[in-house]
């Protein structure tokens, strides 16, 4: 960040002084960038769940909803550890902090294995990218969003790595803010696509 | 970022290549468009020779056959648009100018900015590799329309049409983290002082360009990555036999694809409003006016989508409604060119070399948006889709916007970029050239398209009814060639005044905005020890009761004949 202005120049006018932390400002940009790629997968899903063609077709495996459902909620815990974890960080309680951070890793961990697991014994019933569009669908969008949480979990361990070496404190929170607006995005998009692809 | 202004000792591959000041990567982008330039013309060329010429081998080629052709006009359209309209008009003027316009020392993230060039330039690899594979490249259009571009049975092009697919990919992402950077750079790193009132219009249009582009480019990314995966895994999304859908890939590529327009449009716009202040010695007339059209266009241009497909099988009743929001997006940008208007009004005109290229775009351009109100009516359109009338208008709006918008941008900062002044003369000769040659080449193009000749066809002598447009084809031909020959003498000026010009100095018009109080060419840093503090706009020329007609919007740094 370039410092403060040396120069002695008149009065500057109402220029804003307090101005966004650039990195904040750019991963909101990068978020938004990823919801419009969401909503081209997401409406390109909808109009084919919506024509009148049976969905999932005959043949087709079901998808394993109970399974999918706890590791759902699963997931959304992991928003929730990361979302309590800022409040200890910005308190100097740096044991609660890093205990939190770490849950949140190892329950993004669980939701990608389980999903991992999940695909294996979908692939063995049959349900394919080229089998139908259906599963296509499935994979296209179920993936993207894993590949998404994969991101997401290479981040989390990069600021846990700078976490236990104490890197972090109350003034320099950051990285961990950066890391959990983009986790708090990867989390929030899984209700949607669960309640589209497996739902409804 | 530096904090320290001073040069820097660089090794020639971090000066060069892996560089992350953003002058030399605006440099770079500039570079690479114009090598990418030189082969899409080079296409046009074979384009023009093979229309007007059918069956004849053009020189320095051969025999254009009608595959050659298919694939040609695919990526005519695609390099064009992608490799040198986005590099050339966004990308060059967003490096470059951001950070010198809004008083920053580089922009917020220069590694990002790095990976946004050499993403281009991988995308520009994959492109131009998709010529040496099995099948050739892609021959399916620009638009890349399914089942054609979805399965290789059909078009008989399997690798060139992944590589394209690719490429575009890699485009959209460079473009994506360019504008990120841009946005970010623009509303955090501004000089103390550098309000939003005060922000240079070329910043403003660039940022509008990059907003329109990071908006819209996300679908098309999704869109892109199915398309991929039907010719790479199997899948059906865009093929009918498989119970896909290819109407969806049509939405999806055109929710991205008439905002594009803007986005090539938008940079033409602000670069040329800040010309026309310099050379008319006037504020813009109606800033805010500009601007608020400018957000209206923006939303608007969300909306207008289905005017590219009213023949597509689209539900006939969607017609009215995209009709009347294309006919709307005519209104602001109306209000912005009878602002600009409005500014020549009055105005101590100097004529000087960008001056007469901004004005040449704001001419030739005005041809292309009129024209587009007639194609944006579903019933007119009915007759002229997919005739050489669309041909003509699309080069109507987009060679002013890329190349008369980014040439008077070129003339007119060359000084700032390399120290030195192009040659005037050279630039006269440049422009008149290209002026007379382009209107030479498209004209004739409108008449053909409403005789109801329809494009995309290499050998029109094969269709009796089309033998009445020979003549008109010869001649569109022959200025098409003129018209890429003339631009050897920008490439020569160029090389010539880079080396030989005369010195321009920090200030060479007695402009106001920014960038014009660093040396030319600005150091690594861009500033020296002290940021420039921003005291007034960027438009307060021929104030009243002033000695100079100008006044620096920072009075902090001394120019070189600032005024007291």
């Amino acid at each position: 960040m370039d410092g403060p202005v040396s120069g002695s120049g008149p009065s500057a006018g109402p220029a804003s002084d307090r101005r966004m932390e650039p990195a904040r400002l750019g991963i909101i940009l990068f978020i938004i960038a990823e919801i419009m790629f969401f909503s081209g997968l997401i409406s390109s899903f909808v109009m084919f769940r919506f024509s009148p063609v049976p969905w999932p077709p005959p043949g087709q495996p079901r998808l394993p909803l109970e399974v999918t459902s706890a590791n759902t909620l699963i997931l959304l815990l992991s928003g929730l550890t990361f979302f309590l974890a800022l409040k200890p960080l910005k308190a100097s309680n740096s044991q609660l902090f890093k205990g939190l951070l770490t849950a949140t890793a190892v329950l993004g961990f669980i939701f990608l294995a389980v999903q991992g697991a999940e695909w294996v014994r979908l692939l063995h019933f049959g349900l394919t990218v080229h089998a139908s569009i259906f599963g296509g669908f499935f994979y296209c969008l179920v993936g993207i969003h894993a590949v998404h949480v994969t991101g997401g979990l290479i981040a989390l361990l990069w600021v846990l790595n700078k976490a236990w070496k104490e890197k972090y404190s109350a003034q320099n929170t950051l990285g961990v803010e950066l890391c959990r607006m983009y986790w708090f995005f990867v989390v929030g998009l899984w209700p949607i696509l669960f309640f589209l692809v497996y739902l409804i | 970022m530096s904090q320290d202004a001073h040069e820097h000792k660089q090794s020639f591959i971090s000066h060069y290549i892996f560089s992350t000041d953003h002058k030399m990567i605006g440099k770079q982008f500039l570079l690479l468009s114009t090598i990418m330039a030189c082969l899409g013309g080079f296409m046009a060329y074979l384009i023009r020779w093979e229309v007007a010429f059918p069956n004849v081998p053009a020189p320095f080629f051969g025999l254009v056959s009608p595959d050659k052709f298919n694939a040609i006009i695919t990526l005519h359209g695609t390099i064009m648009i992608f490799f040198v309209g986005m590099p050339f008009l966004s990308a060059f003027p967003s490096n470059f100018f951001i950070p010198l316009m809004i008083g920053a020392r580089d922009m917020a993230f220069p590694k990002l900015n790095m990976a946004s060039f050499w993403l281009t330039f991988a995308g520009a690899v994959l492109l131009v590799a998709s010529f040496f594979v099995p099948g050739g490249p892609v021959a399916g259009g620009w638009v890349g329309y399914p089942p054609l571009s979805a399965s290789s049975e059909f078009a008989g092009v399997k690798w060139g049409a992944c590589l394209w697919l690719l490429a575009l990919a890699m485009a959209f992402f460079s473009s994506s983290l360019g504008g990120l950077n841009y946005l970010v750079t623009a509303i955090t790193l501004r000089a103390k002082g550098m309000t939003y009132s005060r922000i240079p219009m070329t910043v403003w249009f660039l940022l509008a360009s990059a907003v329109t582009f990071f908006f819209s480019v996300g679908p098309l990314i999704a869109g892109d990555f199915m398309l991929i995966m039907d010719n790479m895994f199997g899948t059906g999304f865009f093929l009918p036999a498989k119970g896909g859908e290819p109407m969806l890939w049509e939405h999806l590529f055109w929710f991205f694809g008439h905002p594009e327009v803007y986005v090539l449009f938008f940079p033409a716009l602000g670069m040329g409003l800040d010309i026309m202040a310099t050379f008319t010695r006037k504020p813009i007339f109606g800033y805010k006016l500009i601007l608020w059209s400018t957000v209206s266009a923006i939303l608007l241009s969300f909306i207008v989508w289905a005017h590219h497909m009213f023949l597509s099988g689209l539900n006939p009743i969607l017609a009215t409604p995209f009709s009347i929001t294309t006919i709307l997006i005519s209104i602001p940008f109306a209000i912005i060119i009878f602002c600009m208007l409005a500014t020549l009004r009055h105005g101590s005109i100097r004529l000087e070399v960008p001056m007469l290229w901004m004005l040449g775009f704001l001419a030739t351009f005005l041809v292309g948006g009129l024209t587009g109100i007639f194609l944006g009516s579903a019933s007119v359109d009915i007759y002229l889709h997919g005739t050489y009338f669309v041909v003509a208008h699309f080069h109507y709006t987009l060679f002013p916007s890329v190349f008369f918008g980014g040439f008077s941008a070129v003339y007119y900062w060359f000084p700032k970029m390399y120290g030195r002044k192009l040659n005037e003369k050279l630039g006269l000769l440049h422009l008149a050239l290209t002026f007379i040659f382009f209107n030479g080449t498209f004209w004739p193009l409108f008449r053909v398209g409403i005789g109801g000749m329809i494009r995309r066809i290499a050998d029109p002598s094969f269709y009796p009814q089309y033998h009445q447009f020979a003549n008109w084809n010869i001649f569109a031909t022959i200025c098409a060639i003129s018209l890429i020959a003339s631009q050897s003498v920008f490439l020569w000026n160029l090389v010539l005044s880079m080396n030989h010009g005369p010195k321009a100095g920090k200030n060479p018009y007695q402009s106001n905005t920014l960038e014009w109080l660093a040396d030319s060419p600005p150091p690594h840093g861009n500033w020296g020890p002290v940021l420039p503090v921003v005291t007034s706009g960027p438009y307060e020329y021929s104030k009243p009761g002033e000695s100079e007609d100008w006044h620096s919007q920072a009075s902090n740094i001394k120019g070189e004949t600032v005024h007291g």
